[in-house]
């Protein structure tokens, strides 16, 4: 394994070489590939059979269902995103879910509020980008110091505080949902940076929504729509905090070993702090653009995803126990979920299946990740005898 | 003799009614290792984290090169230069050597001007490997987790960041504990090895051959009195074991 691949991967490093069995090592190597390789079988899978379902008459493999399976894993993937820091750092932040409600509820009001009193529209939205996150980072902040200073468990203080902040969301929005935004927001939220219409009297169109009706509307593909385009930054940037900087490095450290952390003279309350805060942050960033994607704020939108966004950091191969995972192997996870999901319904399984197969995933990606615990642990012994 | 670099004068560190360390004073000297022995529950634990800052004597002085100090913290002894190295190690067994050697003091690259700021892994790689070299310590790959590694070699990972940091004085607690036979001979080489860069090392251990095999004197502690210091080549393990019993003790030791 390469210098940089066991960096970006702490807990798949190569054992000492030598020490294995072929079949040990085979098995090692497929544990650590795995969710890609379930992936791409899933992928085949659905190419495969939606059209034979559906006789021929949809395919899974098109621009456009690329695009919705996008713009579908963009809450999960952000929500999970945090959750994969605090995760590493051996945390659990059960709050992301009410937190990006409370967002959503948040940048609606403030972008409302600004638009209502004279600001131009995209400050305004800059507004409501600031009232979210930072909102959001206000709540990070709580649990990080009840956490780190006051030492309480993560798991409580995060329970308490989804509670606190979905009362507060729920008081803050109007009857649940916060309308009346300016319409022109939903550009923002739903637009793309190319349109492509295929076939005659088609083409591609760059940032703007050609203005086509009918027969070639239904052959619009929407390219790349500015929340994925968000998201993507906000994924690549998640990439270099976690496997390039100091933050990243003490957030693996902590995770590893507390104790070496400490007398490490890491700052490790303030880290734990900021931890919470990103995590809070990302979910915010979720509402936000679920503000601008619905045109309202709504106090229940983050509310199913925390268990989604959890699942997703999981079988992408965070350890529960903390100390190893990856950012890319969190946008797998989603991206599992989100290809599932969309899968099962061009299938017309019912909607429901979607859980009981996540769930198995779920459960599966622990035992593979065990396995290869276990078989780390085998390899260990012999080369210590 | 040369001036010590440590000198702990009087010290008494109190458990509620248990006197833990009773008025215990010892002198390490440059290039020297000292075995600190005694039986399970001697004091000799809490003696060395009372240098370490772990605990806060109640009695008691401790000089460092010549000054007197008093540590707050393990940070506040790993800023005057005493390193410790407890059984646990206190390594973060998630993240390779060179991440551990370097770990809380990363070394960084600057970019845009010191805006952003990224890992330098490669330049504490090479750092890690140099230190590793001169310390005779060798690995099969410095970019696994460490967990991989074996007791011993975890053991010098902790040792060659003490090195790297340009630890004063080494401070050991039963670092042969837990190891294969060979891996024990390995520590017990870097201490001498230490000692030849003249870093002097407190050895914490009950083992007698150990203290036989690198030790310069001993210290023995019973009950959390210190019952003898002998120069180790003028000693034997008999008179040594009496001691650690309690059924010998030299008055003015």
């Amino acid at each position: 394994m390469t210098e940089r691949a066991s960096r970006l991967a702490p807990s798949h490093a190569a054992a000492p070489p030598g020490a294995l069995t072929p079949a040990q090592r085979v098995t090692l190597f497929l544990s650590r590939i795995w969710a890609w390789v379930f992936l791409g079988v899933m992928v085949l899978f659905f190419v495969v059979a939606v059209p034979l379902t559906t006789g021929g008459s949809v395919n899974f493999l098109t621009v456009r269902n690329s695009q919705n399976i996008l713009v579908a894993i963009i809450p999960v993937l952000l929500l999970g995103l945090g959750q994969t820091f605090v995760i590493i750092a051996a945390g659990i932040d059960l709050s992301v879910g009410w937190v990006m409600s409370l967002a959503s509820v948040l940048s609606a009001l403030a972008l409302r509020g600004a638009f209502n009193s004279g600001v131009p529209l995209f400050p305004s939205v800059l507004v409501g980008l600031a009232a979210g996150v930072g909102g959001a980072a206000l709540v990070g902040f709580v649990n990080g110091v009840i956490i780190a200073k006051l030492k309480v468990p993560a798991f409580i203080v995060t329970l308490g505080t989804s509670f606190i902040v979905r009362g507060v969301a729920y008081l803050m929005s109007e009857n649940t949902t916060v309308i009346g935004l300016p319409a022109d927001i939903r550009a923002y939220g739903n637009d793309a940076l190319i349109y492509h219409i295929g076939g005659e009297g088609g083409g591609l169109y760059f940032l703007h929504r050609p203005e086509v009706g009918g027969e070639l509307l239904r052959r619009m593909d929407i390219i790349l729509p500015y929340p994925v385009i968000v998201t993507g930054f906000v994924v690549a940037w998640a990439m270099f905090l976690l496997h390039r900087t100091q933050f990243g490095r003490h957030t693996y450290a902590i995770g590893g070993s507390m104790d070496a952390a400490v007398r490490s003279g890491i700052p490790v309350d303030r880290h734990i702090i900021e931890l919470y805060m990103l995590s809070a942050a990302t979910s915010g960033v979720a509402g936000f653009l679920s503000t601008l994607r619905y045109t309202a704020g709504s106090a229940v939108i983050g509310d199913p995803l925390l268990l989604s966004s959890i699942a997703a950091v999981i079988i992408g191969g965070v350890s529960m126990f903390g100390g190893a995972g990856t950012v890319i192997g969190t946008v797998i996870g989603a991206l599992i979920i989100a290809v599932l999901t969309t899968g099962l319904v061009m299938l017309n399984v019912d909607a429901f299946w979607q859980f009981i197969v996540v769930g198995t995933v779920v459960i599966v990606a622990v035992l593979i990740d065990q396995s290869r615990d276990l078989i780390m642990a085998r390899a260990g012994g012999r080369v210590r005898r | 003799m040369s001036e010590p670099l440590l000198s702990i004068r009087n010290m008494s560190k109190i458990f509620g009614g248990l006197v833990a360390v009773d008025d215990v004073s010892l002198d390490v000297r440059r290039g020297e290792v000292v075995g600190l022995l005694g039986d399970n529950g001697a004091g000799k634990s809490t003696l060395i984290k009372c240098v370490s800052g772990v605990y806060q004597a109640e009695e008691g002085e401790i000089f460092f090169d010549g000054a007197p100090v008093a540590f707050a913290s393990p940070m506040d002894a790993r800023r005057v230069g005493i390193e410790t190295i407890y059984q646990d190690l206190a390594l973060a067994n998630n993240l390779d050597v060179g991440a551990n050697i370097f770990l809380g003091r990363e070394m960084k690259k600057r970019h845009l001007g010191g805006l952003v700021q990224t890992l330098d892994d490669k330049l504490m790689l090479k750092e890690s490997r140099q230190t590793l070299d001169s310390l005779q310590i060798r690995f099969p790959t410095l970019t696994d987790p460490i967990e991989n590694l074996s007791g011993g070699q975890r053991q010098a990972v902790a040792i060659a960041r003490a090195v790297y940091w340009e630890a004063k004085l080494m401070i050991m607690d039963e670092p042969t504990n837990n190891l294969g036979v060979p891996e024990q001979h390995k520590v017990l080489e870097l201490i001498r090895t230490l000692k030849d860069r003249g870093v002097p090392v407190i050895l914490i251990t009950h083992i007698l051959p150990d203290a036989f095999a690198v030790t310069d004197r001993v210290v023995v502690m019973h009950r959390g009195r210190k019952v003898a210091e002998k120069v180790t080549a003028r000693t034997n393990a008999e008179e040594l074991v009496q001691y650690m019993v309690g059924a010998r003790e030299d008055a003015a030791a």
